[in-house]
This record gives C-alpha cells, sequence and structure tokens, in this order.
C-alpha cells in the first residue's frame, strides 16, 4: 500500500498548483469566467506548456500520464483554482480519440494546445443514460452527416473539433453507436452558447447534416471508457474544492466571533463540521478507488466510478451546503471564493450523472455479477 | 498510489486462510456465522488456539509475546478472521491493558501479568465508567487512598464502576481511580490493577435491552489493593487512559466485521422475496443495500490511509474518530438493513433458539432468530468507547486547535 503520489507526478501537480496561485487567482478566474468566451487562449497555452494536457495522456499516444492518478493529481488543483479551462473535454474526447487509434497528429495538437476539443454525448432527453442517443449518422458519398441534438457541452464554443456521439444503428442499447469528429466551422453545426451557474460556458449543439469524419463504427466502449475518466476527473475536481471549502470554513470558525467567542467553540457547530470533515474524507477514498480502477477490466472500473460519483454527488451537497451555512449570511454573498467553490461542487453532481444515477448504476452492475 | 498489498502481505494472508481453515473450530464459526450466543468455554478455546499459534497479540511487540506484525498485516489478520467468523477476541487484556503495561508498566508488572494475558490465566475487565462519569470520564469519583499496615503500602478503594463488559467471567480489573481532588480532574487519576477476588469487590448484572447479561455494576467497598498494582505514576492515570483509548486504531472501524455482517446481509436479501422476487432486487431496498456497500468500501480505503499514516508514526486523533464514527454507523447500518429484510419475522424472538443445541422449529427462516437482538445490541456502538457525539468534537477541535 501507498497513498502518495509518485515523485513526477508530485512535481507536476506542486508546479500546477503553483502557476494557479499566481496566475490564477480568484479575480483573474472570474474575469475569465465572465468573459465573452468564458475561457482563456492565453492561460490554455500557458497550460500545454506547462504540460497539464500532455499528463492527461498515455506515452503511446503521445502523452507522459493518463492513469487514473495523473488525472487525479492534475484535477484536484484544477478544482482548488476553480479553473474554467476546456480541460475535460481535452481529457474526454482525447481519450476516445487515442483508444480508437489513428489520431496522432490530432492528439499531438490537442497536447502542445494548438487544438480545442469537446465532447459531445449527451442529449436532452437521456439525463445520464449513455446508451440514449437519438443523433442519426447518415452515409454521405466518402463520409458521413450528423443530425441531432447535443446537450450542456462544456465550452462548446472553445472547441476547434467536437467529438459527437451518433446512431448509425439500432434504435437504442449499447449497439450501433458511432464516434464522430465534426469542424467546428462546419455547416449543419450550430452552438447556442450559454453561461454556466457555476462559471464558465457550455452549448446546445444541433447538428443538421453536418458533414463528419468517423472515429469508430462500434464506439460505446470508448465511450464509457470516456466517461470513466471524465467522472475521476470530476471526483478529484470536486476533492480539491472540498479541501478548499473544508480550509476556509475552519478559518472562519476560528476567526469569527459572537457571544464574545470564536463560533467553533460551539458544539452545534462543531458537530456539522466533525461531519463536513469526515464525508470529504470518505469522498476522498472513493476517489482514489476510482482512480485506482480506471485503467482495470471494465466491471470493476465501472463499479468503482458509479461508486466514487455517487459518493461524490453526496457528499458534495452536504459540503457545500453546511460550508453556506457555517459561514452564515456572508457564505451568501458573490464576494467570497467560498460561495463560488460551493455552486461548482454542487453542479459537478450534474455532470456524467448524479448520485441517484450511479447509485442505480452501481445496483445494476452488482446484479449482473 | 498504489491499493495493493505487497506479494508477501498477500502470502501471509494465504497463511492466515490456511490456518484458519485447519484450527477455526466449525462448531466457534458456525455459531458466529448464525448469531448464535458465545459462551466463556468458547472464547477461551479460541483464545488457546490463537495462543498456541502465537497470533494472540498483534499489537504487542515480539519480546513480550506478541506477533510483532506490520500494521498491514494486523488488518489482513482482523478482516480474515472476521470473514472467517472467528469470535471477535475479548480485547480487554490484549488490546487494552497489555499495551498500557508495556509502556508504562514496572518490570515486574509486565514479567506478572502479561504471560498470564496470553496463555488465558487472567480474564480482564475495564473499570472505566461510572454512574456519574460517562462521556464526561475524568469526572469519575471512585477513590483509591493511600495507606500503610502490617502486610505493607495499599490503597483502599471505594466506589462503584458501571458497564463493565463480560466483569462476571473476569479474574482482574483495570481501573481509573481518584487518588487526588487538587487541581484539575484530569490530574488526580491514576490507574489500578485490582483482583476481583479481593473482600468487598462486588459483580451485579445489568440486563440489556436484548436480554443479554453482558455488562455489569461492579462495587468497591473498603477494597484493600496492593501499592505494587498501581500502574506507573500516582495521578498520571490520565495520561495512561488516554494512550490505551488511542493505541488500537487498526481494528476501531471494524472493517472486517462489516464485511462478514454485509455478505450475511446480502444473503438474506437474495432468500426474502418481495413481489415474487428477491428482496435484493427492489429498487428501495437495493438503493439501501448499494449505500451501505458504498459507504463500506470507501471505508475500506479510508482505513487502509489511516492505517499508512499511522504506520509513518503520524499521530492523527480526528482520523481516528472519523473510523470509530463512519465504522460504528456501517455496522449499525448493516444490522438494521438485516432486522428491516425479515419483514414481520423480524418480531418473534426465542432467545432459547440462539443456545447452541437448540432443536425447536424455526419461527420464519433461520436467519430469522438473532436478527433483532443484534440490532437493538449493536445501538451499543455508537455510545461506547466516546460516543459518536464527543468524538465529533474530538474531531473539530483537533481540526481548528481551539
Amino acid at each position: 500500500m501507498d497513498f502518495s503520489y509518485s515523485e513526477d507526478r508530485r512535481m507536476l501537480a506542486d508546479t500546477l498548483g503553483r502557476y494557479l496561485q499566481q496566475r490564477y487567482p480568484i479575480e483573474t478566474r472570474h474575469r475569465i469566467s465572465g468573459s465573452e468566451a468564458g475561457w482563456s487562449p492565453e492561460q490554455w497555452a500557458a497550460l500545454a506548456e506547462l504540460g497539464v494536457v500532455g499528463a492527461l495522456f498515455a506515452e503511446d499516444a503521445g502523452g507522459f500520464g493518463g492513469d487514473g492518478f495523473d488525472i487525479a493529481a492534475l484535477f484536484e488543483q484544477l478544482g482548488k483554482a476553480l479553473v474554467v479551462e476546456p480541460f475535460l473535454g481535452a481529457l474526454m474526447a482525447g481519450r476516445a480519440l487515442a483508444s480508437a487509434g489513428g489520431q496522432e497528429e490530432l492528439i499531438g495538437e490537442i497536447i502542445s494546445g494548438s487544438t480545442i476539443l469537446a465532447f459531445a454525448h449527451e442529449e436532452p432527453q437521456s439525463h445520464y443514460d449513455l446508451t440514449e442517443v437519438a443523433t442519426r449518422a447518415e452515409r454521405s458519398g466518402d463520409g458521413w452527416t450528423l443530425t441531432g441534438a447535443k446537450s450542456v457541452v462544456p465550452q462548446a464554443e472553445a472547441a476547434d473539433q467536437i467529438l459527437v456521439s451518433a446512431r448509425i444503428g439500432g434504435a437504442s442499447g449499447e449497439q450501433g453507436i458511432g464516434l464522430f469528429l465534426v469542424d467546428a466551422k462546419s455547416s449543419g453545426l450550430s452552438i447556442r452558447g450559454y453561461p454556466l451557474i457555476d462559471g464558465g460556458r457550455g452549448g446546445e449543439v444541433t447538428l443538421r447534416d453536418a458533414p463528419a469524419t468517423l472515429v469508430a463504427e462500434d464506439g460505446f466502449a470508448l465511450i464509457e471508457d470516456a466517461v470513466a475518466a471524465g467522472i475521476v476527473a470530476l471526483c478529484w475536481e470536486a476533492v480539491g474544492i472540498m479541501d478548499a471549502l473544508k480550509r476556509d470554513t475552519l478559518d472562519y470558525l476560528r476567526t469569527r466571533k459572537q457571544f464574545g467567542v470564536p463560533i467553533g467553540k460551539f458544539q452545534a457547530l462543531q458537530h456539522r463540521m466533525a461531519t463536513v470533515a469526515l464525508e470529504i474524507e470518505q469522498a476522498r477514498s472513493a476517489a482514489i478507488n476510482a482512480a485506482d480502477a480506471l485503467g482495470g477490466d471494465r466491471k470493476r472500473r465501472e463499479r468503482a466510478v458509479s461508486a466514487a460519483k455517487y459518493t461524490i454527488g453526496r457528499a458534495g451537497t452536504i459540503v457545500a451546503e453546511e460550508a453556506i451555512q457555517m459561514h452564515g449570511g456572508i457564505g451568501m454573498t458573490w464576494e467570497l471564493p467560498l460561495s463560488h467553490h460551493a455552486k461548482r461542487l454542487t453542479m459537478i453532481g450534474h455532470q456524467l450523472g448524479d448520485e441517484d444515477h450511479h447509485l442505480a448504476r452501481f445496483t445494476a452492475l452488482g446484479l449482473a455479477a | 498510489m498504489d491499493l495493493r498489498f505487497t506479494p508477501e502481505e498477500e502470502a501471509f494472508r494465504a497463511e492466515v486462510r490456511q490456518f484458519l481453515k485447519e484450527k477455526l473450530p466449525s462448531r466457534i464459526s458456525g455459531k458466529v456465522r448464525t448469531g448464535k450466543r458465545l459462551t466463556k468455554q468458547d472464547a477461551e478455546e479460541w483464545h488457546a488456539i490463537l495462543h498456541e499459534r502465537g497470533w494472540l497479540a498483534t499489537h504487542w511487540p515480539k519480546e513480550y509475546g506478541g506477533t510483532g506484525w506490520s500494521v498491514a498485516q494486523a488488518h489482513i489478520f482482523d478482516v480474515e478472521t472476521a470473514l472467517a467468523h472467528a469470535p471477535r477476541l475479548v480485547p480487554f487484556g490484549l488490546s487494552m491493558l497489555g499495551p498500557v503495561l508495556i509502556k508504562y508498566g514496572s518490570e515486574a508488572q509486565k514479567r506478572h501479568y502479561l504471560p498470564r494475558i496470553l496463555d488465558g490465566t487472567d480474564w480482564w475487565c475495564q473499570g472505566y465508567s461510572e454512574p456519574g462519569a460517562g462521556s464526561d470520564l475524568a469526572s469519575l469519583k471512585t477513590s483509591a487512598v493511600r495507606g500503610t499496615d502490617a502486610d505493607g503500602d495499599h490503597y483502599i478503594v471505594n466506589g462503584q464502576k458501571t458497564w463493565t463488559t463480560l466483569g462476571q467471567y473476569a479474574d482482574m480489573i483495570f481501573c481509573l481511580v481518584r487518588t487526588s481532588t487538587e487541581g484539575k480532574k484530569q490530574e488526580g487519576i491514576s490507574f489500578l490493577l485490582i483482583d476481583m477476588k479481593t473482600p468487598g469487590v462486588e459483580v451485579r448484572p445489568i440486563i440489556l435491552l436484548d436480554g443479554e447479561h453482558e455488562v455489569n455494576e461492579v462495587f468497591f467497598t473498603d477494597v484493600r489493593v496492593p501499592a505494587e498494582n498501581l500502574v506507573g505514576e500516582e495521578n498520571k492515570g490520565w495520561t495512561y487512559a488516554k494512550y490505551l483509548l488511542t493505541y488500537e486504531r487498526t481494528n476501531i472501524a471494524g472493517v472486517g466485521a462489516s464485511m462478514a455482517a454485509f455478505a450475511h446481509l446480502k444473503q438474506i436479501a437474495q432468500s426474502q422475496r418481495k413481489n415474487g422476487r428477491p428482496l435484493a432486487e427492489d429498487p428501495l431496498f437495493a438503493a439501501r443495500l448499494a449505500r451501505v456497500e458504498i459507504d463500506l468500501e470507501n471505508m475500506k480505503t479510508t482505513n487502509l490511509r489511516v492505517l499508512a499514516s499511522a504506520g509513518e508514526g503520524m499521530a492523527a486523533m480526528e482520523l481516528t474518530a472519523m473510523l470509530k464514527i463512519r465504522g460504528t454507523e456501517i455496522r449499525q447500518e448493516i444490522t438494521s438493513l438485516a432486522r428491516r429484510a425479515l419483514g414481520p419475522y423480524a418480531q418473534p424472538f426465542v432467545s432459547e433458539a440462539l443456545d447452541e443445541g437448540f432443536n425447536g422449529e424455526p419461527i420464519g427462516p433461520e436467519y430469522a432468530a438473532p436478527a433483532s437482538a443484534h440490532y437493538f445490541n449493536n445501538r451499543k456502538l455508537s455510545i461506547y468507547g466516546g460516543s459518536n457525539e464527543v468524538q465529533r468534537e474530538i474531531i473539530t477541535k483537533a481540526l481548528l486547535e481551539l
């Protein structure tokens, strides 16, 4: 057993942490988040230069990481600093492209930071069900065209290329779902972008006979693996946020005085804080389990990933709500970083499946044994 | 990060399994598995088997007859014995007094008492709680007054201890007693070893809500205790008591016990039917099962993380407290689900059905007999060893450093 990061991983995480502390303070983050683009090409270039994107890819894909704990170490830092840059799309779409093979040039551009990717799988009716794909793919000459709608795609407008899932055959189920690359500037693709409540931007992607390049004809396994990696990333982003919320709340309990004493002296708050600390440690364990299982066989990976996303969803809500409650009125204000951490933590529960979805999925995976 | 055990540790696990297969009597494991009542003889038989193998004192250094195991080995042993339905060892001598004597006892005390713990000569019980000192343990009042007579230096002890687990079987009791009323209440406490056969010691049973005689009141009336039975220094007992409370980390979460109990619960949920299907497939019950299973999976890793950090000598009061809280919550939830799974058959309770050799017709499924009694009995988990509320204060105070 060893619960520490390897030397390389720790060094990159420390470098990233220092960079974010100096170059991505909360004021900068708010400015980027609220800008028209909702992300920063300059920051992206600098972070890619640091190697942060490359660390999300395995060596045989041209990167120098790609392991569950590489993803963990980096997203933990991204969470702490509330980074809104398009890392999740790079990870998920990039991972699927790397697994599909034959995309070396594109992956090289992603790692260097010159090409931005988005991953567009979920649809307005899917409610986290990965097999629920209504977007259709039709053959058109030598290529394909796609028609359908993809919902709440993170940083969709930032993307140069979008990896889109679409049905080649069948009406439901895992079979017949293909993966396609669509150029963001191609005719037939339109994005309705909008701000997100927790910062950054998302978009509704509409495809009308949009020309597309086939990446994988039988793409469900790639999608599931990409989503598993995305969940590991979100869980560790959440762990980073929860640690920040814990730190800020403890500070507040120490310094804020009422009735002549620090409010941390009050038993009602001590018990709430203890529950928060306990939930965070259980959540961290769940995130460790998921990162550990990411490279393993499918059944073990999916059970661990669903267990982690359930745990993070449940604990995240508790930690976010309690952090606001223990801060009292000031916890309700925009001015405090805490409120933005709380919002992001809560919204992570709405990405790639909430606690109810993953609890049911954990059970279904167990019964299928 | 590497969650795997080393090949050496896995080999050790295999060795433990082989030992359990060969040496754990099926008569005893069968009783544990089916929730039957264990006797004093059952406990002593298993104790003797482990003693013979030298696997009894998993937390003692080798020089005192301990196993000298790493925390990982002790953890593996805890889990494997629980999964094999071995009885839980009575912890008072092995896990509580033993480490205190090893750290603070005199050479004479170590030489006399430690071998007797190992060979089962002395059955120890714990004299901490008093009617007026529960969570506020330091307010204890049982007094020990030092004196000298023809037979030498001694203490005269007067007072009452309570919640004394299995005190009815005990040969010896280690007690926290008040030797001074000066200064802070923690500063006048001493740690005394008392022979239960001394005149003036009286044990009275307390029957718990499940009808069982598990705990006792112990009364002391002018009990004469030789001065050499004082552990360490007079008025330093609180330090030793705290050491004792934080010593045993590896098993405080009860991960092995929870794993065994959860496996049993899953079997019950597969056997019970609802709407013509196994209860385990009922969406609401399945969700309850999944929640506790995930919590337990997380706890396994949390427990290993704490063990790994303890190996580096890190004092982690707040982490130990977290293991206690969530570990007991998980165990309680599992017994709660076992009770719920039985539906109406949670109600019948034939106490004799829990005795070995009971030949009566079971009422409902056989596994129903002990379930509700266990559920009620396990309410104690969040109360003893520092209630979960006290643990919450420990966590926050450690984090706040106020």
